[in-house]
């Protein structure tokens, strides 16, 4: 157990090692320069050579490679934002909370929704029901996430003003923000209604985010519920003669969960590609809207910063599902 | 294409050969995979054939027809209504078939022969090129899949043909890991062993013996995998990358150039948005079906 | 089918669903009218709250409110007005300024606006060293002022400012090293306002670093402690959310009439509108031209009208081998372009057709200049008659991820353009990208093709704002050299004599409508979306908001 958790821990290495050359080639194969970003719309060719000059950007790309390595990893430093001027740390630790925040709405909504709706329909299986959530399933990962996020705002915040249509809390609110979590927030400082209306900015998104996650639980947790419900132990549970709820609860659910948590982890990815789209939506202040920006703005400290930073996530997060999935699943293989 | 990649946990590995005829007869047993087939049929039927059912060229332009500068909704004359620039949106949609038929085939087709490639030749020689190839799969995967594809768009500059290979790049590890799990899982299989012992070639047995028998996963992942191309291209396009002349009718683009007319004439993003829900619906019903037809297992459900 | 059916049941839910919400949420509804209290979007963050260091429209909205300079544009006007100063002399051959300050204004932060202030932020500008020699932090100063007093970036021109004297406590005399037509109405820009000396060395205004290749200010100043004399001062900033400022209650003008206004950004155009539908908001800018319509449809919100102070055009390239070298192929674009559609049809009645590349309201602007009305039929005879017979193929670019006040949809005026091109007897090949990284530089370095789409909004009231920034030197943008445009250009910049100066402009105009360097086409009214009751809210030309006296209801 122990060898295999060393073994994980010394495979993120070379992912990572891998993933900061990709990303730094990447950011150089860029069309234009960080010149002209930084320069914006009024740049001229000479005070663009005479930046580049200066900031040692003409040198070769493996030297500057290397400095980019050392900068990153030992002065744990990711630079500086060309469009808002403040340090990729700063914009990051701002920034990543609202994104968790929503990934995690996202999250309770399709776990709560697609849990209950896979496990009913695989208790059906090849009823009315099951037919109508498997079609249903299928149209909700059919839809595009962006067009699901227009629809929803124009509907439940244009036409009907029942939510708010942007951002994530009321502009006039003063309210302390001690952990950047607004929900969190309101909670910590005893602000009820802070709280209450970080959770109403989060609704609409969430649904937007969650729709995709909601439709492949519903989908996996119906199959691990078949799967289990013909397995030999819930057979003889049942055999045994203990009421159906009773072999529900103790062995059907219980195991059917092992794969739905593998895939929860799963989804991190999903959810942060989802974020790009679902923030730029809904004008949310996370990550993801801010990596859209950063492209179209060529703001390239930020995209290093911040892709690196996600993808160290991404990539700690399978860890973590991995090795609590090898925890709870004695069956597992470790090698 | 991060779908295409937990759908592809559920799918089997092994698909015994021989149970092609019975999963015909599964497959037309399911009302929503003959549901997918229709979507299917009706959306390759339109881009064939789209010059005779369009009744306007899509790229031709009648300002006259605004009204104060805006689209105008359905009529009798205009089916769909007209668009931004006086344009007959029927005949736009009809031929925008056959730019999304085009993008989905194209990306999956780089995303599978890529990743088959890949994968069989790492799960068939094993060892440090199996190690080095699958290590680049990871980096692959460490990226969130749309940053990971607006990212090569963004560095090959906007265009079809770039979305076409960012998607399909996309897929690459999805595919190649799909395979080197199949190839994996046969490579002690008796068959395989028969034909070593007879002494045929190590790239014989790879594409005379092993690749035949990962065919069913694949096509379940490709038809799964045209469906999330489609919505990854119209993803692309609504935020800006889509292909170089704006006259195209492709329905990503489409979505995407209507996204600040929504107020005043919601119609032009809510018919191509159907459009690509519907198409993609088809494929993912179909791919669905193929899965449960396919899937040995399953045939003990119930 | 079944798919409908689940559709079916997910209407039925809905409306119950929806019920629930509105009770829930019914609370927070009206937020935004609190008495005294004015929430603004504009499109971004601002960068910094120095106006010293930013060129951003979105960073000027903010600071113009707390900061003055020594003469400001008549709100809504491009007319200069006194400001911090109250009359001003021009001697010693165009090189010597003279202002008299005004009397008994206080900074901010309590301390005395007096000539000393003055000199203390014209010698601030002129010492900068370091990371403030970077183009991206002074952009303006640069661009008005050349170089500092110590050149530490290849490249810089001398610089214009020699010295800036005291003369007792209310009179400053700055020295230039040689006569400019730009000096004053460029002291209208936000970046030439004066900041409070006390609170600039308290907070660290001049410590700065260059990080990563990005210039970062490092004090507090620019986040937490703008101080200047205007009509707001600062409250606080939290980034990404919120910027509020209060009313100065020493201000020593009118005194504004709201107690507060609030300033966040709202980056998606569609966002900002349905913000003010909600009520989220009282008021947005950037208003695109197609939701004009459903702001002055909707009985509580209206349209608040920029006057026009932009010019779009069509760049016309030319360049070693190109076609466009051929005045008969630039005369058939011009006439190849089907101008009066496209502004009749995709400005929504807030544009008008420019037939040179200055707006009419400013000085210069003349009638007389040749006019090229849309005519495919005399443009296919140019071509035929010219070096690049039809169908002639040309590179046609535009932006994406854009919207300009004079460009609300840069995409649907390249289709246009380009179809009445292809009528034309042209054979156009479309290329485009995204705005920020890659089209702007790409159109300055003159590689966007032979055809681009392209616009420019004036900083201040001056027709070499316009003119003398696209023609009066070789732009590669253009390609090409011209030495009777850019001759009667220079001859204007510094001619002292007004009426001398408006001769030499309208000469120009006539000069470069007949060369055709491109086609400019629409000179666009931009327009503000706010609650009817938001009243005396004014739009600047040259891109700010005046909150001084806006307020709700009428007074």
């Amino acid at each position: 157990m122990l060898r295999y958790v060393v073994r994980r821990l010394l495979l993120l290495v070379p992912i990572l090692l891998g993933v900061s050359i990709l990303i730094f080639f990447w950011v150089h194969a860029l069309p234009g320069n960080p010149a002209s970003a930084l320069l914006g719309e009024r740049a001229t060719p000479e005070l663009v050579q005479q930046y580049k000059e200066r900031y040692g950007l003409n040198r070769p790309l493996p030297l500057q490679y290397v400095d980019y390595l050392k900068v990153t990893v030992v002065d744990g430093d990711l630079g500086t934002s060309i469009s808002s001027r403040r340090t990729v740390a700063s914009e990051i630790k701002r920034r990543f909370p609202a994104t968790i925040e929503l990934a995690f709405a996202a999250m309770i909504f399709a776990v709560g929704i697609g849990l209950p709706l896979g496990f009913f329909a695989a208790k059906h299986y090849g009823g009315v029901f099951d037919h109508l959530s498997l079609v249903g399933s299928l149209i909700g990962i059919s839809i595009p996430i962006f067009f699901l996020a227009i629809i929803l705002k124009y509907f439940f915040a244009v036409r009907w003003h029942v939510l708010p249509s942007v951002g994530r809390e009321d502009v006039l609110a003063n309210n302390e923000h001690p952990t950047g979590f607004y929900v969190l927030d309101g909670i910590v400082t005893r602000n009820w209604a802070a709280s209450w209306d970080a959770i109403q900015h989060l609704i609409l998104p969430a649904i937007a985010l969650g729709s995709i996650p909601l439709a492949i639980i519903m989908r996996i947790t119906r199959a691990s519920t078949l799967d289990v419900q013909n397995e030999d132990y819930v057979r003889t549970a049942r055999a045994k003669g203990l009421s159906p709820n009773t072999v529900d609860r103790r062995h059907v659910l219980r195991n059917a969960l092992l794969p739905v948590s593998t895939i929860i982890g799963l989804q991190t990815g999903l959810l942060l590609s989802g974020a790009v789209l679902t923030e730029t939506v809904f004008a949310f202040p996370g990550m993801g809207s801010w990596l859209r920006d950063a492209i179209f703005n060529s703001d390239y400290p930020a995209l290093q910063g911040g892709i690196l930073f996600l993808a160290v996530v991404f990539v700690l997060v399978n860890l973590v599902v991995d090795i609590s999935y090898a925890i709870i699943n004695p069956r597992i293989r470790y090698s | 294409m991060s779908v295409a990649e937990i759908e592809g946990l559920e799918i089997g590995h092994q698909a015994p050969s021989g149970l092609w005829s019975e999963a015909r007869y599964r497959l037309i047993r399911n009302p929503g995979a003959v549901l997918g087939a229709f979507l299917v049929s009706i959306f390759v039927t339109v881009a064939v054939f789209a010059p005779v059912i369009a009744t306007y060229g899509p790229k031709d332009q009648n300002l006259d027809l605004l009204k104060n500068g805006e689209p105008v909704g359905p009529t009798a004359g205009h089916w769909f209504g007209i668009d931004l620039l006086g344009r007959d949106e029927f005949s736009r949609i009809v031929y925008g078939a056959r730019y999304s038929l085009l993008i989905g085939v194209v990306s999956v087709a780089i995303g599978l022969s890529v990743g088959m490639l890949l994968g069989a030749t790492a799960g068939y020689l094993g060892g440090a090129v199996d190690s080095t190839i699958m290590r680049a799969m990871d980096v692959m995967l460490a990226i969130p899949g749309l940053l990971f594809a607006i990212g090569i768009v963004a560095a090959l500059q906007p265009g079809l043909w770039q979305v076409m290979l960012a998607v399909g790049i996309v897929n690459i590890p999805i595919f190649a890991r799909l395979l080197r799990g199949s190839v994996l899982a046969q490579k002690e299989n008796d068959f395989v062993l028969a034909a070593r012992s007879v002494g045929v070639r190590k790239r014989g047995i790879l594409f005379g013996h092993i690749l035949p028998n990962s065919v069913s996963p694949l096509i379940v992942q490709g038809t799964l995998a045209m469906a999330t191309a489609i919505i990854d291209v119209a993803g692309l396009g609504f935020l800006g990358l889509g292909p170089q002349d704006p006259a195209t009718p492709e329905w990503g683009t489409m979505l995407a150039n209507v996204n600040d007319y929504l107020a005043s004439a919601p119609f032009l993003a809510i018919i191509p948005g159907i459009a690509i829900i519907l198409s993609v619906l088809g494929f993912n019903l179909i791919g669905d079906g193929l899965r449960e037809a396919l899937d040995p297992k399953l045939r003990s459900r119930g | 089918m079944k798919g409908d059916c689940v559709r079916g049941i997910l209407r039925r839910l809905a409306l119950p669903l929806a019920a629930v919400m509105v009770l829930v949420v019914a609370s927070t509804a009206g937020g935004a009218s609190s008495s005294g209290t004015l929430v603004f979007a504009g499109a971004s963050d601002p960068t910094y709250l120095d106006p010293a260091l930013v060129s951003d429209g979105e960073s000027f909205r903010v600071t113009e409110q707390m900061f003055e300079g020594l003469v400001k544009l008549r709100p809504g006007t491009t007319k200069i007005v006194p400001s911090l100063a109250t009359s001003w002399k021009l001697s010693g051959g165009g090189k010597v300024w003279t202002f008299n300050l005004r009397k008994g204004v206080k900074f901010h932060d309590g301390t005395p606006w007096n000539a000393a202030a003055a000199c203390y932020n014209f010698n601030r500008w002129y010492n900068w060293t370091g990371p403030f020699q970077d183009p991206s932090a002074t952009f303006y100063y640069q661009a008005t002022y050349g170089g500092f007093k110590k050149n530490e970036v290849a490249n810089l021109s001398p610089p214009l400012f020699r010295s800036c004297r005291t003369v007792g406590t209310s009179r400053i005399v700055v020295t230039l090293n040689r006569a400019s037509g730009v000096f004053f109405p460029s002291l209208v820009i936000q970046s030439f306002a004066m900041q409070s000396p006390t609170a600039m060395k308290k907070y660290g205004a001049d410590q700065a670093t260059l990080s990563g290749g990005a210039f970062r200010a490092t004090g507090t100043y620019a986040f937490q402690h703008p101080t200047g004399t205007g009509p707001f001062k600062f409250s606080s900033w939290t980034i990404g959310q919120k910027v509020e400022l209060v009313r100065n209650p020493n201000y020593w003008g009118k005194k504004a009439r709201l107690d507060k206004i609030i300033i966040r950004p709202i980056s998606d155009n569609e966002a900002r509108f349905q913000a003010l539908k909600t009520g989220e908001i009282n008021a947005f800018d950037l208003a695109p031209p197609q939701d004009i319509g459903g702001l002055s449809g909707d009985s509580r919100l209206k349209v608040v009208k920029r006057p026009a102070f932009n010019v779009a055009y069509v760049t016309i390239h030319q360049g070693p081998g190109s076609p466009m070298n051929d005045i008969k192929v630039r005369q058939a674009v011009a006439y190849g372009l089907n101008r009066a559609s496209v502004v009749k049809n995709f400005y929504y009645g807030t544009g008008k057709v420019a037939n040179e590349f200055q707006p009419p309201s400013l000085f210069g602007w003349t009638n007389k200049v040749q006019k090229y009305p849309y005519n495919p039929t005399k443009a296919k005879e140019l071509l035929n008659s010219s070096s690049c017979k039809v169908p002639c193929t040309v590179d046609f670019w535009y932006p994406t991820a854009v919207s300009r006040p004079y460009m609300p949809d840069p995409q649907r005026n390249f289709q246009a353009f380009a179809a009445s091109l292809e009528a034309s007897g042209f054979k156009v090949v479309a290329h485009s990208a995204p705005w920020r990284p890659t089209y702007v530089p790409k159109v300055n370095e003159g590689s966007a093709g032979d055809l681009n789409l392209i616009g420019w909004t004036g900083d201040y009231g001056d027709p070499d704002n316009f003119l003398g920034t696209f023609f009066r030197n070789f732009n590669p943008q253009f390609g090409y050299h011209n030495a009777a445009i850019e001759g009667i250009l220079n001859r204007a910049l510094n001619q002292p004599n007004f009426a001398k100066r408006v001769k030499l402009y309208q000469q120009a105009n006539i000069m470069i409508m007949k060369y055709l360097p491109g086609v400019p086409y629409a000179h666009a009214t931009p327009a503000l979306g706010a609650e009817k009751r938001v009243t005396k809210l004014i739009a600047t030309p040259v891109g700010g908001v005046w909150f001084q006296y806006a307020g709700f209801g009428g007074q």
